[in-house]
């Protein structure tokens, strides 16, 4: 993976010193808050309900063991020993000091880390497939343009003052881990007629209040066009997106607003005035990063103990068929560590499980880790021979739950447990789902299914893609829960429908296992997932379900 | 015309922990609501907002939040203000343990 050069590492370092200076100065009563906000949004640090919160980037989602233990250190030397991680593959610490934060910082850049633009009208951390460079189905590696990409944009002098946050996504393969089609912009490679690798450009894409599925604005991009092409999508958009109302800001609104050929127009237009002024430096810069992510050396061994613990070990073997996908190496798995664990936080790890997942990469992994935006932690390189022992070491420090993809692998955003923005509680819910559906025993006949909880309607929690969405507001005094239905975060992107009124919180638990109960009457056979019977079925058979005419009184 | 004027603590987060505060009619900063000064005049709440923000080397973010009147004390009238007065419901972190 990338190593910092000296460039990087004293760019973090000055970072560290200038925001150290500002924290003495707001304490000292120098900069009063409005002068100290932004300057601490630009490093990531938050102040929430109970107190501060600090996002730092996991760029593209991919850790090394010495940084995961370096979490772990902060975790327990700052915070109150866990770490919460986002759908935006980063982690936040829920409880830093003020005082304390230019520490921390200190502390991040020892392990090449930082929190810089993780907040603010700013381009912020690039997420990533978190399978890249792993997955069976995957063209490149995507996390080399990916890290170019952060190269480029970070304190990019045109874009510190954008009209509003700036999203971008990438993923190396024609299935979409990504979501690609719900970011500012979204990169999926693809290849041309002449088999030559690039990529499809998305724009405009995005949840929140108005969400939106992105349109694509270049079919093919090749790969060496990346940046020029990026930064004419952001360049134009900073010009024309609208600074008069932050609700109307976002691309995705001056796309809809300008239409989908306007903007095409413009960006092609600055895209042939920038390209040549880049004169290949990015390619040349891109060489170098590409070089730092060679492949590991997989090794050729036999998987003979894999499959005779899989025929002896019931509980290995079911964790084998939902936490494995395929790898692109004979030999390997991708393992999904499940941060989900049935009544635990969605994303919470503590810092002994982080140590435990970073001595597992570098003992079985190739010292490789990575963040899901599903809240999950991937070892993306493991020997099928060695999955036993991974299993086993993952079951000790309680991070072998069996649930990736399946009801219980549910997205929820902090909601109003922590986040001050949040209009209800989002943890407490997922909580519960998840505790129900352990006391049914029926998550595996259920199968895939995608459950995703915001707390308020900027959509943290994705809920809009879920294949059932939650959102928590306030309606008058009292949390409410409104359910979504058919929402799809892949290549097939769909935004979900309401199903109609909201739940009050003690009526949400019900009405999930009523939906879910349901669907297993109506699917056609086990094999048809929530989501196909949905799209076969459409709204009203589930609508019967959630609101039965005896409760119709009760939903308000 | 006039409509009731709902009564108001003044809050905010201490500028250090992030903690919640509350202002007391002596002018201190309570980490307990209970003490907190119930203001059910509008003019005056508005003073001890004025108050509370001419204090930016202490708390951050200071405003008026709906309260009412209970037996020990001002009590949250909406479930925000009662998950500030506690922390949050995943762990016992914050003020339910730390009170």
């Amino acid at each position: 993976m990338y190593s910092y050069t000296d460039f990087d590492e004293a760019f973090v370092r000055e970072r560290v010193s200038q925001f150290r200076h500002q924290v003495e100065r707001r304490i000292s009563g120098a900069l009063t808050e409005d002068e100290f906000k932004p300057l601490r949004l630009m490093n990531g640090l938050y102040l929430q309900l109970h107190a501060y919160m600090l996002r730092v980037a996991v760029p593209y989602g991919t850790l090394n063991p010495a940084q995961m233990r370096q979490l772990a250190y902060i975790a327990e030397r700052w915070d109150k020993g866990y770490g919460h991680f986002t759908t935006r593959q980063n982690i936040q610490f829920n409880w830093p000091k003020l005082k304390d934060v230019p520490d921390i910082l200190d502390a991040l850049a020892d392990v090449q880390m930082h929190a810089i633009q993780t907040s603010g009208n700013t381009i912020r951390n690039v997420t990533a497939d978190h399978f890249a460079g792993a997955a069976a189905d995957e063209i490149e590696d995507p996390r080399p343009v990916a890290e170019l990409l952060r190269q480029w944009s970070t304190d990019h002098p045109e874009f510190q003052f954008l009209p509003r946050k700036f999203k971008i996504a990438v993923t190396g393969s024609p299935n979409d881990r990504a979501v690609t089609k719900a970011h500012d912009v979204g990169l999926r490679m693809v290849r041309d007629a002449s088999g030559e690798p690039g990529y499809e450009v998305i724009v405009g894409g995005g949840l929140g209040r108005t969400p939106m599925v992105g349109k694509v604005i270049r079919d093919f991009l090749p790969k060496a066009d990346l940046l020029p092409y990026i930064e004419a999508v952001v360049s134009v958009w900073n010009l024309l997106g609208r600074r008069d109302n932050k609700y109307k800001s976002r691309i995705k609104i001056t796309v809809h607003e300008n239409g989908l050929e306007k903007i095409r127009d413009l960006v092609e237009e600055r895209f042939n005035a920038l390209r040549p002024e880049f004169g290949g430096v990015d390619q040349t810069l891109l060489k170098e990063i590409e070089a730092q992510f060679t492949p590991p050396a997989f090794v050729s061994k036999p998987t003979d103990a894999y499959e005779a613990a899989r025929a002896s070990n019931a509980a290995f073997r079911s964790w084998t068929d939902t936490n494995l996908a395929a790898h692109k190496a004979d030999g390997y798995a991708i393992v999904s560590i499940s941060i989900k664990k049935h009544g635990a936080t969605p994303g919470d790890a503590t810092a002994d499980q982080m140590r435990v997942m970073a001595d597992l990469a570098e003992s079985y992994g190739h010292s490789e880790l990575r963040i899901s935006h599903e809240q999950n932690v991937i070892l993306p390189h493991v020997h099928k021979s060695d999955l036993p022992a991974v299993y086993a070491a993952l079951r000790d420090a309680d991070l072998a739950t069996a649930n990736i993809g399946l009801v219980s692998d549910i997205i929820a955003c902090p909601g109003m447990d922590y986040c001050a923005l949040a209009t209800a509680r989002s943890i407490p819910i997922a909580q519960e789902i998840a505790t129900r559906f352990d006391e049914l025993k029926l998550e595996h006949d259920i199968g895939p299914l995608k459950i995703k909880i915001s707390g308020c309607i900027n959509a943290c929690g994705h809920h809009h893609v879920g294949h059932i969405g939650i959102l928590g507001l306030d309606r008058a005094g009292v949390e409410n829960y409104q359910i979504t239905l058919g929402g799809d975060g892949t290549e097939d992107a769909a935004i979900g429908t309401r199903t109609g009124p909201g739940f009050p919180a003690e009526e949400i638990i019900p009405a999930i296992e009523r939906l879910v109960l349901g669907y297993l009457d109506l699917r056609s056979s086990p094999e048809e997932t929530f989501l196909e019977t949905y799209r076969r079925l459409g709204m009203e058979p589930f609508k019967a379900i959630l609101y039965p005419p005896e409760d119709k009184a009760n939903a308000a | 015309m006039s409509r009731r004027f709902t009564p108001k603590v003044v809050t905010a987060n201490a500028l250090i922990e992030g903690d919640v505060v509350w202002l007391t009619e002596d002018d201190r900063w309570t980490r307990t609501m209970s003490e907190a000064e119930l203001i059910d005049d509008e003019a005056h709440a508005e003073i001890r907002l004025l108050d509370a923000q001419r204090q930016a080397d202490v708390v951050v973010g200071a405003y008026l939040a709906d309260a009412r009147a209970g037996e020990d004390g001002p009590e949250p009238t909406h479930f925000r203000e009662a998950f500030r007065t506690r922390g949050p419901s995943n762990y016992a972190h914050g003020k339910q343990v730390e009170a």
